[in-house]
This record gives structure tokens, sequence and C-alpha cells, in this order.
């Protein structure tokens, strides 16, 4: 059963972004990690690098493909996840958790707004699961 | 039986040579360079050959058996190719050797060009790449000097259908492009509404692959490589596709400004591990200057050869080397990879131009064939004709649990090499099949019984397909471990 966690909002490319105070945290959905299957690497930004909404800022390698990933929001990375290193497979064990990517500064809080919710990402999902035969 | 590692069979003091006794003072090797961590195996001539041989036979190429990896075009390699590619003229001679002592290979070369020309309509065409991505790289850089040399400076985007080979965006990134994706409308084709809304004085250029990657022409070429130029770009052809249409359509009549050619897929040159590829790139009269070089010219002998009467009636030319005048360079050391040029030129001189058309009519008719055989079984996400090659869903309705990846292992069991799978990325649990002219109706529909067959047990005894493949060397591999925790040695 593919999850879609409401406390947060979505790009249409299936990034998560959850907002913690002045700070957010992102990562991929349950469904782009279903999608991928296994997780075997990711490569994630340097602390203090900066980005703007919908720009690539890391990859995530499965056995099939490997995908860009995007930018929820823009933002200057604050901490990745280091823990992926050892583990990519957290991404397919709790992507919505102990799965996340980053942890940023949003320079443009108001993109928030912008972004899907869980019921509009779920929308987006199965028609694009319907588009794919 | 599984064949076992050549440290398996190793014995300590067995060896597969007797050395003759030393009639020199012997002296130790430095200790310092000696590796105690080094354990070599240690075995008989027999044992070495017996085991190599064995491993040799556990291989699958396209001598063995049907392999339909798609945008590959894993089409027979002609063995007059090789027989060609052997004669002592081509063999015994050097990079290094003057122009005068290698007319015979220069010329073959200019013809070579001349027939890549002729089959693309392209102005002029280089022999330099090694690869079809190196040509990619060749092509892409060779914008980038165009709109340099013009003092055009902002453009800085290459656009990159979602269709596209996984190469186009590596070439771009290496030559210095953004990559910009552009998504593919419901037919395949490239979304023109997406595009225009991307085309300015940005962009550099866009690569397309026509037919693309879903094996469909895009029946709006004219009218991106119109988009395209009206900002001031350059539209790129990604060869790779070429079987498809040779002798039937013109790249550069199309609108392409530059292309690259592999030999190794069209012009059945072997892949990989049979010897290296080729992937030279023919440009239109703009981007000509540009090409990487040298490339071989030709000029008029003007004295008459000394006697022989034959010679008289002939015109005589002399073959050189020559850099286009605002050549991005040399890509690799000497001139190509020449042995792969003979092949093609000899594989292009027994079909003629009739027998070329007639290669890419047989490989869109088989591939039609094979879909005509299976949309039925299997989803068809873009429903149309196909060119050289289709792609199907592994995703089938009544067996939700089984993944492309069980499909393409259960093949291996019945003698085939899978498809190319999860490829093109547009579509889930993708299963991209290119059958080539070279398929007997009989092998195509073995292989269409097959996967017919992989359907219904996907239905009824879906366990066969997780555990396939059952008939092969080794049975079903753990690719998520091999990825996450390689281990690269096999030493203890």
């Amino acid at each position: 059963m593919v999850e879609y966690a409401k406390d947060r909002r979505y790009l249409p490319t299936h990034e998560w972004v959850k907002l913690e105070g002045e700070e957010a945290i992102a990562g991929i959905s349950d469904y782009a990690q279903h999608e991928l299957s296994d997780v075997v690497y990711v490569e994630l930004p340097e602390v203090g690098e900066t980005f703007a909404q919908n720009e690539v800022f890391a990859t995530v390698e499965s056995v099939k493909a490997a995908s860009d990933v995007y930018m929820p929001m823009s933002g200057e990375i604050l901490a990745i996840n280091e823990d992926l290193e050892d583990s990519p497979q957290l991404v397919n064990e709790d992507p919505f958790g102990r799965g996340w990517f980053i942890r940023f500064r949003p320079s443009k809080p108001e993109e928030y707004d912008s972004l899907l919710d869980a019921e509009a990402y779920e929308r987006h999902c199965r028609e694009e699961a319907e588009k794919g035969g | 039986m599984r064949e076992p590692l050549i440290y398996e069979i190793s014995s300590p003091g067995r060896a597969g040579v007797n050395l003759p006794e030393c009639d020199v003072p012997a002296t130790p090797l430095p200790k310092e360079y000696l590796r105690e961590d080094l354990p070599l195996p240690e075995v008989s001539e027999v044992d070495l050959v017996r085991h190599y041989v064995r491993l040799s036979q556990l291989n699958y190429a396209v001598d063995t058996g049907f392999y339909p990896l798609g945008s590959c075009t894993m089409k027979y390699n002609p063995k007059v190719n090789e027989e060609a590619a052997k004669l002592p003229g081509f063999v015994q001679t050097h990079p290094y050797q003057p122009p005068d002592t290698i007319q015979g290979n220069l010329f073959l070369m200019y013809q070579l060009q001349e027939f890549l020309k002729e089959i693309s309509g392209f102005a002029s065409v280089s022999l330099q790449p090694a690869a079809g991505a190196h040509g990619e790289l060749a092509g892409v850089l060779m914008i980038r000097a165009y709109h340099e040399s013009r003092g055009d400076h902002k453009r800085t985007r290459m656009l990159i259908p979602d269709s596209a080979h996984g190469t186009n965006p590596a070439s771009t990134t290496m030559a210095g492009y953004e990559t910009v994706k552009i998504s593919s409308d419901a037919r395949g084709n490239v979304d023109l509404e997406e595009l225009r809304a991307h085309c300015d004085d940005t962009v550099a250029g866009l690569m397309l692959t026509n037919p693309n990657t879903l094996g469909l022409f895009d029946e709006h070429v004219q009218e991106i490589a119109r988009l395209v130029h009206e900002c001031g770009g350059l539209l790129y052809g990604d060869g790779a596709n070429l079987n498809a249409i040779m002798g039937i359509v013109k790249p550069a009549a199309l609108g392409f400004d530059v292309m690259h050619f592999n030999l190794h897929k069209t012009f059945s040159t072997p892949h990989g591990g049979g010897g290296p590829g080729a992937g030279p790139v023919g440009a239109n009269e703009v981007l000509a200057p540009f090409l990487p070089g040298p490339i071989v010219v030709k000029e008029r002998v003007e004295e008459e050869p000394a006697s022989d009467e034959e010679w008289e009636e002939e015109e005589m030319y002399y073959y050189h080397w020559q850099m286009p005048p605002s050549s991005i360079g040399r890509l690799k050391a000497f001139y190509g990879n020449f042995a792969v040029c003979i092949k093609a030129y000899t594989y292009i001189r027994m079909l003629g131009a009739a027998g070329l058309r007639e290669v890419s009519e047989n490989a869109v008719l088989n591939a039609n064939y094979l879909l005509s055989r299976l949309k039925g079984v299997y989803p068809l996400p873009y429903n149309r004709t196909c060119m050289h090659e289709f792609v199907l869903s592994g995703r089938l309705p009544d067996a939700p649990d089984v993944h492309t990846i069980d499909i393409a292992k259960r093949l291996m069991d019945f003698g085939f090499h899978p498809p190319t799978i999860y490829f093109p990325l547009i579509v889930p649990e993708a299963l991209m099949i290119e059958p080539t002219e070279t398929e007997s109706k009989e092998t195509l529909d073995a292989f269409a019984d097959a996967l017919i067959q992989i359907a219904q047990e996907a239905k009824t005894n879906p366990e066969l397909l997780h555990s396939a493949p059952h008939l092969a060397p080794v049975a079903r591999l753990d690719e998520v471990l091999a990825a996450r925790q390689p281990v690269l040695q096999c030493l203890k």
C-alpha cells in the first residue's frame, strides 16, 4: 500500500518537503521509492550549497535507473542524511522518516503554497500510473 | 553445472610450464616487491585451457542466439567483414606511415565518408570518434564552437526530449551545457507546446533521436527543426536509430544540422567485446568546418602515370589528411577505429544502395510483426505503428506481483537474450524490443511464443518467474546486494 504523508507537500516529480520552523526537510515519496525499486546509492549535495526550486540537488540510483531529484523549494543546504551513504535502503524502508535526504533553509517560504498537498499528489500519482499502462 | 573459479582449481606447486634450468646466477627479487597477499592460481595448461573454453561456452552472443536488445541494433555481423579487415594490406599498415604508402587505406576511408554523406545527406563526415557517445560529444562541441565563433556566448542550454538516450544529457554535461528536459506528448512525439515555451536565445540546440527510443517516428520533426532554428539553436541528430530509415529519408533533409552514426549498430560491426565501436559524425555546410579531424580529402593528380595504358583513361587521385578549417580538433589518437571502418565499408559495399534500403524496410517489418503478435498480450502505452523497435510494459493487469525484471529473467530459460528493460524511463516497467532485419520469421515467432507463454505463467504460476532463470549457468543474482556492497576482487 502506497502512503501519502499528510503533514507535508510534494512536487509532481515526487519529492516531499516538510516545514519545521525556519527550516525544512526533504526527501522522495513512498510512491517514488516503489517505482524506483531497491535504492542502491544516493548522491547528496554539500552543506552550504544553494539551489533554486526545481533544480536538481541529488541523484538516486536503483538497480533499474539513476534519477535526478529536484529541490522542492529554493534554499541553502544545512545538513544531509549521512546514513544514506552506508544504508541507501532507508529510502525504501522509511521514505518519509529515516530516509530523508536534506535539511535546508528555505529562501522563498511562499513557494510552499505552490506545492501539491497529499490529496492532490495522490491524484497525480494515480494518473501517472494509469498513463503507464 | 557450476564452473569453479580459477582459484578453486588451483593446487599448490602445479604449473602450466616447465622452465628450462636457469643458465645465469639466480638473483632473488627484492623483498619489498614481493607480495604475500597475492595468491596467484597454480594450474596445469590443460586445466587452464578447459576452464576458459568452458567459460567462453557460457557466453551469449549474436552468433549463438536472438538478441533483441532495444536501441542496440544487435544484428548479425557478417563474417565477410572480418575477412576484409584481416587483409594483409590493411593489417600490416601503421598510422605513422606517410600517406603515399597507404593510399589504399585512405581511399577506403574517403569512400566510407562519401557513403555516409550519401546515406545521411550531410555535406561532410569525420570518422574520428570511437563510439556513439563520443560522436555525440563531438557534435555538441561543434555546436558550441559554432555559437562561440559568432560571438554568441549566452546560449547555455541544450534541450533534450525525455525519450532520448541517456547518453545525450551526459554528452551535453561533458560539453559544459545545462540540460533541459522536454516532455513527450500522448502520441510519443516531442511536446510542441513545451518546446515552444523553452525556445529562446539561451538555447544552444536540441538533441533529437528520430525514430525515438519508443521506436516512433516523430511526426513533427520538421516543425521541431523550424522552432529550434528560429530561436538560433541547432538540431543534433542521435543516429543510433538510423537502421530504421536508411535509403528512405535523409536526416539532413529532415532539418538536422549534425548527427553521429553508430557503425557498430547500423553497419554491422561488432559491439563491445567483439572490437571497439565507431561513431563518425556528419554535418551540413554550416557545421562542417567544425568537424573533428583530420578527415580524408582527395586531390586530382595532374601528371600522367608512367606507362600503364589502362590508367590513362581513369582520373588519378591522391588521398591525404586535412584538418577542417575551424575543427574542434582531434578526439582520438590517429584517425578513428580504422579496422571498424573497413567492416562498415564492406557491409555497405556488399549491400549497395538498394540493399541498405531493404535492411531498413525489413527491420521495420520485423518489429511490426513482433508488435502485432504481442500487443494484445502486453500493455502498449504508445499504440502506433512502430519503426525498428517498440516498447511494451511488463505491468500485466492480471499479475500485479510480476515485474519486468521477472519476465526478462524468465526469457533466458527459453534461450533468448532479454530485451532492454526499464528504458526508456517514460514507460513504467519498460520492455524495449528491437529484432533487427537479420532474423527469420521462425525466430520471431519462437520469441513471441515465449513471451506469450511467460504472460500466461505470470498469472498461473508467478513463482516460476520470480525465481527465474532456471536453466541459465547461474540462477537469479542478487543485483541489489551487488550494487550496494560490491566486492570487486576475488583475493582472500
